[in-house]
């Protein structure tokens, strides 16, 4: 979220699509709720579905799976061509008036640079017009048909009203409706939230789902406002704090880049890495990329990271390839892995092709499962009926199950969907013999530090230099990992502005990601969280709810990162001369010698409006970008691409060009393209989603939820339910080109089918909660039916729109 | 029957100061009807999070006894925290039934191991899980490690064993889980976050 859950109340319109908050985010939903309430703000939702949100809804408009970037192409096109966008915010705080590369085209679905067989884009002409003093060149009249505006405009001409209906099944006075809603707040003062969720990301054009929205906002001049920005309603408590601390592959705690091997030495890493100024005067904050990089290096390796060694920069494992959860099961898949730790993730249920997956896991050597539960991943290779049809015998891999503990048995941090970081304490011990995580991972490490030490074997001086300064070495208490993240001064920092003046004494927690050095005088383990526990003690278990500025900021709950700050980009919110768009929230605002108001300033403190430093102060240019450069993998404009499966033989804005009826840029394995099905075949468009009784593949563990949703069902329409002779409560088995599933068949109105480029297409809905292990009834895993592919820049699968058959079981 | 306040303390546990039973709202003669809360007032009451979805709703958690060394506590109920800006004492019909998860009677309570080709399991101890894990880990990674690329660039990465992250841990488990896998050269490396 650029925002935070409280923040919803200041809205004056709530603009909900790929998500459904009422359902899966009832507590946060609630702040939609207080804005109708309380400032008259209007809820619009846009779903395939007439979900829990649409019920309760000012308006409602239909979509079909996987179209929205045709839906939210013509919302662009709308405001522009009814000129109904904020002109000073555009034309100050986006590159609408940059300069974009004259070898840079569009051509029937395709971008400039692309590459059939490898799939991807070579992005060199996804650039601006650099000038002789080297920074963009800019017209600010915003004529010139090759600034960002113009051709933004140009792009999106082609989403007509028409369009939208022909390609996602709208109507088109639905959609116009929507426009208008969304239209009038492009008055300054006005605002719209938007709230999404997986039913953006879960697309092979996810990403691109998002960044319509990205250009909406800017457009509308939303972001950074209180009421306003994008925000992503996440999943499980702490998957924000797991995704900054990153444990994934391509990044290091705090979005860092990771070396490649392209990056040979630390030098050439921070060169490539660090972003380059791109209009004067800017702040470019990652310009501070070496301070935060050196950091980290130092916390981990301590002592052993020094200037000698290009502070142990060869100790970072260098990433050779793509590395997310979908390669790696290819890669397990095709033999290549042969252990797989699995901490807290049911991957047989969660990840898309079942049966892949199974397979895959049946390739291991050895399998490490630590959870709380015995989840349906542990039991991969025990026969459960034809839910898991499988043959122990012939499956060798080695499997432990290791009991972890749960929420209400830890002490240790959260980090919401708002940023907000909160300490929570443990109230009981686990289970039996059940261990932290924390624990069960440090005895495990520990044991093989000794080995190493004892047995030698590859490459162990990380190993052998990790920093391990915890009082109990086989328990690091949350406190001891909380600081060591926090940070530390190892010598007295001083201020670059006056070096007699000392910031931060030696052996002291840093109060803030400021005072970070690249000398190796400084500690760090994810700088955005630097501040959460800093001499005055652990800031996320501050506890004073109080909120003198009457729009939810609650300055001293908690610990937001970055520095506390609640509405990222807030800068914006106010105009040039630093004086709020709508003073009646205002987030920001000039002082006369430094900025002040209800939040922490998104800007350098002292930067007189007249200095000309822009909101976006993460971007070399400091402005928010219509255009996205080479950032995305399928173009820096969004452009409608279906589904992999989809229900249509062409891309109806391509019909001509195959290149371009799916992503160009997605990644697909082999045996994967070939394991797609057709419409021929399976004639209907299905959908998973979530109920508001149940959490992924987790609640089924527990007895009240069950009891609440004892069983798999499936959602259709009664059109179909007629055309197929199927009745409420029949048994029905749906099948993908990957497997089958069977649920019982729950006939609604809330589904409708749409015509779509001449043609009727019918959504099925099939919720995603059931497995073989739990208290639930056993069933099908709904990720039998999935397809294994992903979005060309997260990898996340596309569970959202695929093709099914249905009948009567 | 009339109780004085000392009598009253005395049934309803020590340890509670006159006050905080005075803000629940009971004087000693109401209270009489009031069995449930006289329940949650000899509980030690505990500040955490619903672990679900992102909104990370303020829980208060319930449990027997009052945290003594050695003396085990048992979870007996979970609502919403009033103080918690976002959910404001609210939760959602999952949050609500959090007691359930905590006592699901699928929890695991000791080390197994599925040996290969074999169809069930068997309880193991701690110290042969974590032992014979280790062997697995160090052996792959010795086999696999590799030091360079075939450019001789250094590299220093063990992609054989991958590791899916958890993302209900807490922070600390999760940096420490990081700053861990990264120590092996571990880059087969994902989260729940992703999907």
């Amino acid at each position: 979220m650029t925002n935070h859950w409280v923040d919803i109340k200041n809205a004056d319109l709530i603009f909900v699509m790929g998500g459904n908050p009422a359902e899966a985010h009832p507590c946060g939903f609630k702040w939609a709720i207080e804005a109708k309430k309380n400032r008259k703000a209007k809820l619009v939702v846009v779903d395939p579905r007439f979900n829990r949100t649409a019920s309760v809804a000012d308006f409602y408009a239909p979509v079909r799976p996987g179209s929205d970037i045709a839906f939210l192409g013509g919302v662009i096109n709308y405001l522009l061509t009814n000129d109904k966008i904020h002109h000073d915010y555009v034309k100050a705080y986006t590159n609408a008036s940059f300069l974009i590369n004259e070898g840079f085209t569009f051509d029937d679905g395709i971008f400039a640079g692309y590459n059939e067989e490898k799939r991807s884009y070579d992005k060199a002409t996804w650039s601006y017009q650099m000038g002789a003093d080297g920074f963009v060149k800019v017209d600010e009249t915003l004529q010139d048909p090759r600034c960002a505006f113009q051709m933004l405009k140009a792009h999106y001409a082609r989403y007509t009203p028409d369009v939208v209906q022909q390609v996602c099944g709208t109507p088109k006075e639905a959609f116009l409706k929507v426009c208008e809603y969304i239209a009038e707040t492009a008055a300054p003062n006005k605002t719209m939230t938007n709230l999404y969720a997986l039913g953006w990301t879960e697309h092979s054009v996810g990403s691109q789902n998002i960044r319509c929205m990205a250009i909406i906002q800017l457009l509308l001049g939303n972001m950074g406002m209180a009421g306003g920005g994008i925000n992503a309603l996440r999943g499980h408590a702490n998957v924000q704090g797991i995704t900054d601390f990153a444990l994934y592959a391509q990044n290091l705690p705090g979005y860092l880049a990771v070396p490649t091997d392209a990056e040979p030495d630390l030098k050439t890493f921070l060169d490539k890495k660090t972003p380059k100024l791109l209009r004067p005067g800017q702040m470019n904050f990652g310009q501070n990329l070496s301070k935060w990089y050196v950091s980290l290096h130092k916390a981990w390796w301590g002592d052993a990271a020094n200037k000698d060694n290009g502070f142990a920069y060869d100790f970072m494992p260098k990433l050779g390839g793509a590395s997310d959860v979908l390669s790696i099961f290819d890669q397990m898949y095709q033999g290549k892995i042969n252990g797989f730790l699995c901490q807290g993730f049911n991957p047989l249920a969660s990840v898309a092709n079942k049966k892949k997956v199974g397979d895959a896991l049946a390739r291991l050597k050895y399998m490490v499962v630590m959870d709380p539960l015995a989840t349906d991943t542990s039991e991969f290779w025990k026969p459960h009926g034809e839910f898991n049809d499988v043959k122990p015998e012939e499956i060798k891999t080695e499997v432990f199950r290791l009991p972890a503990t749960l929420f209400a048995e830890t002490t240790g941090s959260f980090t919401n969907s708002g940023r907000v970081i909160q300490w929570r304490w443990k109230a009981a011990d686990g289970p039996g013999d059940a261990k932290d995580d924390t624990e069960i991972l440090a005895n495990l490490f520990l044991k093989l530090k000794e080995m190493y030490a004892k047995d030698g074997g590859a490459y162990s001086e990380p190993i052998q230099k990790l920093t391990w300064a915890y009082r109990i070495p086989t328990k690091p208490s949350p406190e001891e990992l909380m600081m060591e993240f926090n940070g530390k001064a190892l010598a007295d920092v001083l201020d670059p502005k006056d070096p007699t003046k000392v910031l931060v004494k030696a052996g002291e927690q840093l109060p803030s990601f400021a005072m970070l050095r690249d000398d190796g005088s400084t500690t760090c383990g994810n700088w955005i969280y630097c501040g959460v526990w800093s001499q005055a003690g652990n800031n996320s278990a501050r506890r004073d709810n109080s909120d003198p500025s009457g729009l939810g900021q609650t300055l001293n709950w908690g610990f937001a990162w970055p520095v506390n700050r609640r509405i990222l980009y807030n800068r914006a919110s106010a105009d040039l001369s630093g004086k709020p768009w709508d003073p009646k929230r205002t987030v920001l605002k000039w002082l006369g010698d430094k900025w002040g108001g209800n939040d922490i300033p998104d800007m350098r403190p002292d930067a007189a409006p007249d200095q000309n430093v822009m909101p976006f102060i993460m971007t070399g240019e400091g402005v928010g970008r219509l255009f996205s450069l080479g950032l995305m993998a399928e173009g820096p404009f969004p452009e409608h691409y279906e589904p992999f499966e989809s229900p249509l033989d062409t891309n109806p804005m391509h019909p001509k060009n195959p290149k371009a009826r799916a992503n160009p840029a997605a990644r697909v394995y082999k045996g994967d393209m070939e394991a797609f099905g057709t419409a021929k075949d399976f004639p209907y468009v299905a959908t998973t989603y979530r109920l508001t009784e149940h959490f992924h593949y987790w609640t089924k563990q527990s007895k009240i939820n069950a009891i609440m949703q004892p069983e798999q069902f499936v959602e259709i329409g009664e059109e179909l339910a007629k055309e197929k002779g199927i009745a409420v409560g029949d048994k029905v088995k749906i099948r993908s080109n990957r497997g089958f599933i069977k649920g019982v068949a729950v006939v609604t109105k809330r589904i409708k089918a749409l015509d779509v480029d001449g043609k009727k297409v019918h959504t099925i809905g099939i919720p995603i909660h059931y497995g073989f292990k739990g208290a639930t009834k056993p069933g099908f895993i709904t990720n039998t039916l999935t397809p294994f592919v992903g979005d060309a820049n997260t990898q996340t699968p596309e569970y959202k729109a695929f093709l099914v058959n249905i009948e009567k079981a | 029957m009339n109780m004085n306040r000392r009598q009253f303390f005395k049934v309803c546990s020590a340890g509670l100061s006159g006050s905080s039973i005075a803000l629940m709202g009971f004087s000693p003669t109401a209270a009489q009807a009031e069995v449930r809360t006289f329940k949650l007032a000899r509980a030690t009451e505990t500040r955490n999070i619903c672990p679900y979805c992102s909104v990370s709703c303020g829980v208060l958690i319930y449990s027997t006894g009052d945290k003594s060394k050695n003396t085990p506590a048992e979870i007996i109920h979970i609502e919403g925290d009033p103080d918690n800006p976002v959910n404001r004492g609210t939760l959602c019909p999952k949050g609500a039934g959090l007691r359930d998860m905590v006592q699901s009677a699928n929890r695991l309570k000791w080390p197994e191991v599925r040996e290969a080709g074999s169809n069930e399991w068997k309880k193991i101890s701690w110290m042969e899980a974590l032992d014979r894990i280790a062997k697995h880990m160090k052996a792959d990674r010795d086999a696999n490690f590799m030091a360079q690329n075939k450019d001789g660039v250094t590299v220093n990465r063990w992609t054989s064993t991958a590791l899916l992250a958890s993302s209900a841990a807490p922070n600390e488990a999760g940096y420490l889980t990081v700053k861990m896998a990264r120590a092996l050269g571990m880059t087969s490396i994902d989260t729940q976050a992703r999907i």
